[in-house]
């Protein structure tokens, strides 16, 4: 088979598993369909402006679980945000643990929030790790000269 | 008249007398007149008697001349006087012996010739005048006579005319009384008013002792005594009915006397001294109302009667009249008239508390199947709900367990689990489906769809069952059929599933083959549905499909029961392939939906079958067809469809923010973004035309952006559009947003398809709320 072709499958098949294995949901292919000529860096900016995002917030909700007194409000503000910028993208697991991480802010559970932190960076990790290898294959694509499939 | 007939007696008399004494003068006139020229008066010896003799000649003289001075007074006084010539005769005649008892006077001395000639001449008229009107008098005084005699029949005839008068008065009373009683009793409704009435009136007119009335028993063998004047309270007494004078009474209409002492008239004991006051008896009919038949007005036959017995006051001398008998025959007439009306009365108003009675049972009993109906929708809602949700899971799962790596026979456990729930889930939907239908609350939701393809779907999905059991599918459908239509794709695609799987169910081998074309008026048309109506129009066309299966075939007597619930055919093969039975019967409700009509042929048993459905479908305009084109191309490829509209999206969260950016540029949008409702509130200006915000951020919420927004364009159509996004579903949330003013809400997450939508239901209409 062909490089290129090989190489298309190949991101074509990565990208199915990440569906279906629930990582990304309908929101990552609105993103993509947003993707054209006249915008081809579309998903990769808003993936990364999600990253950043990402981090911030989760580095916040870190410093504000260690204190003594913790302002629930701040925290369930943090992580109402981190729900809306990870259902933008279609990060379907992260947000899912958003929405747990809500319900214990509200309960006041401390015990709670710590778990769901925890689980929010673990599951924003492997997105993390999965996106930057779909964004590699598909500079590997590019570079061998094919285009990025439609979905 | 009879003292003009007294004084012409005296005239006479006088005339007499005075002819008498002209006779003797004369005899010794004749002897006296040798001897001087002078005529000497016969003074006789008695100077008296001659004295009293010239007073009685004056006085008559003057009373001689006062008479026709009466008589012509008098008679000029009157009007009318038909014997005038008389009265001028008489007059002369009585002028003329005054004149003559006048000049007497003058011969009691001595008086010369010329008197005596004078005397004569008078006395020789007052002769002829005398006999005139003596023979006149011959012919009046009989008229005369008989003026008398006319006057006493005059009189007479007055005094008789006097008498019918008074006899007509009285009638003229009677009549009125009639009236009165008749008013009297017809102004009430009531039996027992009416013929209480009945007596009291009566007895007042007629001025009766007693008046009673005699009604006849349940049995009819007995009259009873029932109502009567002046005892308030009758005692049952009793009469059998068929004494002869009570038979004489009830076989004529009349009112007749009857003996007091008969039993009915023997009410009570004998007041007065020697006779009882006359009694008269009339019989009163009683009306049915089985007796109104429309051309039998009442038979005699079946005829019962009352007895009205009516007493004159004993010792009284009165005597009953014929226009008394009158009056109590027409009493009598209008009691029974008053009498029916009264019982109409009563079995009007008896049907109509039974019908009371009745509506009210029906009102109920509407009521509770219209509750029960609610109920059982409540109770499919909610089943709807909670049988879908647990089937969906399963099925999604199973499918999911199915794409892993099983053993064969996990793999057909697996299999099996799915097949039955899909099972289970078509007939969850069936029966919900067919209960909607049932309430008519279901409606067909139309839309423009690919005609052909759903045809070509339909092949697809019943390939693999086909070519399991080895049939042959054909799928003809006519190069006129158009390739868009409006209507509802997916209760239509249900129906030709529907028909399609049955053809290929009962099927055990051999072919089906699907025909589809559009009905001419001619074929649209058939015997089997005569209140079928086809009628095409511009906007329409009739889509005709047959599925012809080569398979068991229909018995000809089971043909009716084919669309009906729940109802199947016993045999072999629909037990083994399963189904509810409702399958037909929904297509059926669904074709109806569509106006249109569906039918099974079949020769009989063996030979095959063909179902044959007639849908009226609507022809899609050009400017739909266009749009649907569109709609259908996958959208990216810079699709610009609001080129240059200005937008101004604010959103806190950067990710989001530029999502939404990407997707109304990529809408060819100008797009300005903010990420605070400061900076919002501070950029926003006339140019941009909608403005979509993030509602709860921090700061100003996003309902005071709006309501700023509000006040700081006043007039409409300077103001941009407000879109609020949200991914809160709740109703409290969408009526807060309509409250403060918001264009149109849209819930996160946002697909472009609906971006797109949103914007052109937004410039088009100027609002748009979105289903939540």
């Amino acid at each position: 088979m062909d490089a290129v072709t090989q190489l298309q499958r190949q991101l074509v098949d990565y990208t199915n598993t990440l569906f279906h294995e629930g990582f990304l949901d309908e929101q990552f292919n609105q993103l993509q369909q947003l993707q054209d000529e006249s915008n081809p860096d579309f998903v990769v900016e808003v993936v990364s402006l999600f990253f950043q995002d990402s981090e911030r917030l989760l580095n916040e909700l870190a410093k504000i679980l260690e204190q003594q007194n913790i302002d629930f409000k701040k925290v369930d503000a943090h992580v109402h945000q981190l729900k809306g910028s990870s259902s933008s993208i279609g990060a379907q697991t992260v947000q899912r643990v958003c929405i747990a991480f809500r319900n214990s802010c509200e309960e006041k559970n401390i015990e709670g929030c710590q778990k769901c932190l925890q689980h929010v960076k673990h599951e924003y990790t492997l997105v993390k790790n999965k996106l930057e290898t779909l964004f590699k294959l598909e500079q590997q694509v590019l570079a061998a000269g094919g285009t990025i499939p439609m979905y | 008249m009879f003292e003009v007939f007294v004084w012409s007696l005296m005239g006479l008399v006088d005339c007499y007398i005075i002819c008498c004494r002209h006779v003797k003068e004369g005899v010794s006139t004749s002897i006296k007149m040798e001897s001087c020229n002078c005529i000497e008066p016969q003074w006789p010896a008695d100077e008296l008697l001659m004295k009293y003799q010239y007073i009685s000649d004056f006085f008559i003289a003057l009373a001689y001349f006062s008479i026709p001075l009466e008589l012509i007074y008098f008679v000029k006084k009157s009007a009318v006087f038909p014997y005038r010539w008389v009265l001028v005769q008489f007059g002369a005649f009585i002028v003329l012996c005054g004149a003559t008892h006048l000049i007497n006077l003058w011969t009691f001395s001595m008086h010369s010739r010329t008197v005596a000639v004078v005397m004569t001449t008078s006395k020789v008229l007052t002769a002829v005048v005398s006999c005139a009107t003596a023979l006149m008098l011959v012919h009046i005084i009989p008229d005369l006579l008989s003026v008398k005699t006319r006057e006493l029949f005059l009189k007479n005839k007055a005094a008789e005319l006097d008498r019918e008068m008074g006899l007509i008065r009285t009638q003229e009373e009677t009549g009125r009384h009639v009236r009165m009683l008749t008013h009297e009793i017809r102004s009430t409704l009531d039996r027992h008013t009416i013929l209480k009435t009945t007596l009291i009136e009566l007895g007042r007119t007629l001025a009766l002792e007693e008046c009673a009335l005699w009604m006849p028993t349940r049995t009819g063998l007995e009259l009873q005594l029932s109502y009567t004047l002046r005892q308030q309270n009758p005692v049952g007494y009793t009469v059998p009915i068929q004494l002869p004078v009570i038979n004489q009474v009830f076989s004529s209409n009349r009112a007749m006397k009857i003996s007091p002492n008969c039993p009915v008239a023997r009410l009570r004991p004998l007041q007065g001294k020697y006779m009882p006051g006359e009694v008269v008896a009339v019989r009163v009919p009683l009306l049915h109302l089985s007796n109104f038949q429309i051309n039998d007005w009442p038979e005699l036959s079946t005829k019962r009667y009352a007895l009205m017995v009516l007493m004159l006051p004993a010792d009284s001398a009165r005597q009953w009249h014929v226009h008394e008998l009158e009056l109590v025959e027409v009493v009598a007439d209008q009691v029974a008239v008053a009498l029916s009306h009264a019982a109409i009365l009563e079995e009007s108003m008896r049907a109509r508390d039974l019908l009371m009675e009745q509506n009210i049972a029906l009102d109920l009993a509407r009521r509770e199947a219209e509750t029960a109906i609610r109920a059982r929708n409540d109770f499919l809602a909610v089943m709807n709900h909670e049988m879908r949700t647990p089937m969906h899971a399963i099925i999604a799962l199973s499918s999911l367990l199915q794409e892993t790596e099983l053993t064969p026979e996990q793999r057909l456990m697996v299999e099996t689990i799915l097949k039955s729930s899909n099972l289970l889930a078509t007939l969850v939907n069936d029966v919900l489906d067919l209960s909607r239908l049932e309430d008519g609350s279901l409606q067909l939701e139309l839309g423009t769809y690919n005609l052909h393809a759903v045809f070509r779907e339909v092949l697809n999905l019943i390939k693999p069952i086909a070519s399991v059991k080895k049939l042959m599918i054909t799928l003809n459908l006519a190069p006129d059929l158009p390739e868009y239509a409006v209507g509802d794709e997916k209760r239509l695609m249900q129906t030709l599933l529907n028909v399609v799987g049955n053809a290929v169910k009962f099927s055990k081998e051999g072919s089906v083959s699907i025909t589809a074309f559009v009905a001419k008026s001619e074929s649209l048309r058939d015997s089997r549905a005569p209140d079928f109506f086809p009628v095409p129009s511009e906007n329409h066309f009739y889509l005709r499909v047959q599925v012809k299966d080569s398979g068991a075939g229909i018995n000809p007597q089971d043909t009716p029961k084919l669309f009906t619930k729940f109802a199947q055919n016993q045999t072999l093969v629909t037990r083994n392939s399963g189904g509810s039975g409702l399958g037909l019967a929904i297509c059926k409700r669904f074709v109806n939906l569509m106006e249109g009509h569906i039918w099974l042929e079949s020769e009989g048993l063996g030979k095959g079958c063909t179902a044959i459905f007639i849908v009226k479908l609507g022809i899609p305009e050009h400017s739909n067809d266009s749009k649907l084109a569109f709609g259908q191309k996958m959208s990216g490829h810079g699709q610009t469809n609001f080129p240059g509209l200005k937008v101004l999206v604010m959103d806190d969260n950067s990710v989001s923010r530029s999502v939404t950016k990407g997707l109304l540029v990529h809408l060819g949008c100008d797009v300005m973004v903010v990420s605070s409702s400061e900076e919002c509130l501070r950029v926003i200006s006339q140019e941009h035309q909608v403005v979509f915000m993030d509602v709860c951020m921090p700061g100003i919420d996003g309902y005071d952006v709006a309501v700023h927004i509000h006040e700081k364009f006043t007039r409409r159509h300077e103001r941009p559009l407000i879109v609020a996004l949200t991914g809160n579903t709740d109703k409290v949330t969408k009526e807060n947003f309509m409250k403060v003013g918001m264009d149109g809400v849209i819930l996160k997450p946002v697909s472009l398809e609906k971006m797109r939508s949103v914007l052109l239901d937004l410039l088009e209409h100027r609002v748009l709320f979105e289903a939540m």
